[in-house]
């Protein structure tokens, strides 16, 4: 490994933007995660990148579809009702398959709502917040560390499955400090791009970005493509933590910020005799079904814990299958779920689940 | 025997589904036309928008975008800024361009960015069949204004070149008009002054096109031309706004 630096989070994503080769950068203020924008404006041109600060999400969104269709690395980045401007931006991409990396730094809303951390808009990143059958990969660091490996992560992806990645992280992940540690060579892997409009030279065949299919079978058959891709990635790219779930008999369920105050009350409660283990998707979409059937034969009870009224839970219970309880605890608003709640839940889930059981 | 008259090359050999008299043909020739005397389909990236000419990318030869409605400046923006050699167009009409995209029109314009605009004016909405545009005339009858346009209720119609004409940014906005051969051929040196000044990097042209619309008029195509030189060019006046004096 090489350099240690203390970082805040929206800085180590647009470093590890740059760094994955991501030249280009359009985007719109919005708190909490401008620190993105100003990293990238005084860095990009330096890199002899781009730095644009459009007129609105709206634009940028599209600047990035532009500039994707390129086949350039692109990136952009909002917070939650920035992130609703985007929607129409994305449901395009997806439609016509170009790749781009777009992070949201969540605020609590709904509306204007209010600039703390909140995880309220995982059904409209993970259940498409755009219209149409459409997926897009959605990454949840819960570390600096990881805000920065995953957004070079996150440039793979994209390319590879000509997709929109999104980094979904919260207002405290975003603007927390810690130490990162940067790669001396970041893995990033180079993916043709015969498809992208860079002008024929009067070599080629013309190339066309577009989602508008008419024909209705015309569009079946590319609904169908889509979904056999989603698929494909559904099988490949699941990615999670599973955290002291040896011999655990009880499992919390969180994501970003929420599972490293999980991750405490794992150790208070397994200091009392109550084995608490953590599943941890890392990523929301495709979400990783399979860590719950590993622990299944274990697990007695689950408890999702989220910044928001139960959004995740959902597919929690899918996974879950009906075949063990799943409780919730959720804070909204900008408030953060507190250790002594959740350790308290904790407790009335083992008297009633292990002690009695 | 010397050819004298031919299909442009950066025009697909494909029939158009544009209803008889819709003066979108003509403009899709001159821009091709255009292309073809540059030399430049090969460097070229085209952005459709949303309307009628929604699918322009089924007739330029050249490699296409299909944007969403109102954003084809923004996407113009992204391939500009990546690809600073190619040469960038978008082909918006009244609709997209006066409406939803009012600030995309404007800020790309603002910025300069160094792209070339055909902006199609035919002062309503084809592909919806007929509703206002911006650009609609005081009184004039569509399925949304079945009274006809009044200032109190629909407001003003917009004149696209003398409003981004206000802004610095812009190096060349000129109108002209597809209504006869004369005015045609203006059209197309116009056409050809844009994309001169996108080669020459001096940044954001624009030429606004007064274009037909026989099928939602209710007009004859001969009708329809006789409409833009009697009703549309007083409130439209052809002519230069920006760059009067540029030699490119
Ligand atoms: S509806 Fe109007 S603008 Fe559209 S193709 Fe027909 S005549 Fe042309």
């Amino acid at each position: 490994m090489g350099r240690k630096l203390l970082m805040r989070g929206n800085e180590a994503i647009a470093e590890a933007a740059i760094r994955a080769g991501c030249l280009y950068y359009f985007g719109y203020p919005i708190t909490p995660q401008t620190e993105i924008a100003h990293y990238m404006a005084r860095k990009l041109p330096k890199a002899g990148g781009v730095f644009l600060q459009a007129e609105s999400e709206v634009a940028a969104i599209n600047m990035v579809y532009g500039a994707g269709s390129t086949g350039a690395r692109v990136m952009t980045s909002s917070s939650s009702p920035g992130i609703s401007l985007k929607q129409e931006g994305l449901s395009y991409l997806a439609g016509a398959q170009v790749p781009a990396v777009v992070v949201n730094i969540m605020r609590a809303g709904p509306g204007l709502g209010g600039i703390q951390p909140s995880q309220s808009d995982y059904f409209q990143a993970c259940k498409g917040g755009g219209h149409g059958d459409y997926r897009q990969i959605v990454l949840a660091p819960s570390s600096v560390q990881e805000l920065y490996e995953l957004t070079v992560e996150a440039f793979n992806l994209a390319d590879k499955y000509r997709i929109v990645v999104m980094i979904l992280g919260d207002g405290i992940l975003g603007q927390m400090m810690e130490v990162v540690e940067f790669r001396d060579e970041e893995p990033v892997e180079h993916y043709e791009k015969p498809w992208a409009v860079t002008g024929h030279g009067n070599n080629r065949k013309q190339n066309i970005i577009t989602s508008i299919h008419l024909d209705p079978a015309v569009l079946e058959k590319m609904n169908r493509e889509l979904q056999k891709k989603y698929e494909l990635i559904k099988q490949k790219e699941c990615r999670y933590e599973l955290y002291r779930h040896e011999e655990a008999e009880l499992f919390i369920v969180a994501y970003g910020t929420v599972a490293r105050i999980a991750k405490s009350v794992i150790e208070i409660a397994r200091r009392e005799g109550i084995k608490v283990g953590l599943i941890r998707p890392i990523t929301l979409w495709p979400f990783p079904a399979e860590a719950f059937d590993k622990v299944m034969d274990m697990a007695k009870a689950f408890l999702t814990v989220e910044m928001s009224s139960g959004q995740m839970i959902e597919d929690v219970l899918l996974a879950v299958n009906g075949r063990r309880r799943v409780y919730f605890h959720g804070r909204m608003g900008g408030m953060v779920p507190v250790r002594d709640d959740i350790l308290e839940i904790i407790r009335r889930m083992y008297d009633e689940h292990v002690r009695k059981g | 025997m010397a050819v004298i008259f031919q299909r442009p090359n950066a025009l697909k050999d494909v029939s158009m589904h544009y209803c008889p008299g819709c003066t979108h043909g003509i403009a899709h020739r001159l821009v091709a036309e255009v292309l073809d005397e540059l030399g430049i389909e090969g460097k070229t990236v085209g952005i459709s928008s949303v309307g009628c000419s929604y699918n322009s990318y089924d007739y330029f030869s050249c490699d296409m975008i299909q944007a969403p409605h109102g954003r084809a400046p923004a996407v113009a923006t992204g391939v500009k800024r990546c690809k600073p050699d190619c040469v960038v167009f978008t082909y918006q009409g009244d609709g997209d361009l006066a409406a939803i995209g009012t600030a995309e029109i404007v800020h790309a314009a603002a910025r300069g960015e160094n792209i070339t605009v055909i902006f199609i004016n035919n002062t309503i909405y084809g592909m919806t069949s007929g509703q206002m545009a911006p650009t609609t005339l005081l009184n004039q009858f569509t399925t949304t204004t079945p009274y006809g346009r009044i200032a109190e209720l629909h407001g003003f119609p917009i004149n696209v070149c003398e409003m981004l004409a206000t802004l610095q940014g812009p190096t060349y906005i000129e109108r002209a008009s597809l209504h006869d051969v004369k005015h045609i051929k203006k059209a197309k040196e116009a056409i050809k002054k844009a994309f001169k000044v996108q080669l020459a990097k001096l940044g954001f042209s624009l030429v606004e096109l007064l274009s037909t619309c026989p099928t939602n008029w209710g007009l004859s195509p001969v009708e329809s031309m006789t409409r833009i030189e009697k009703e549309m060019i007083p409130q439209y006046p052809i002519g230069v706004f920006k760059g009067e004096n540029l030699e490119v």
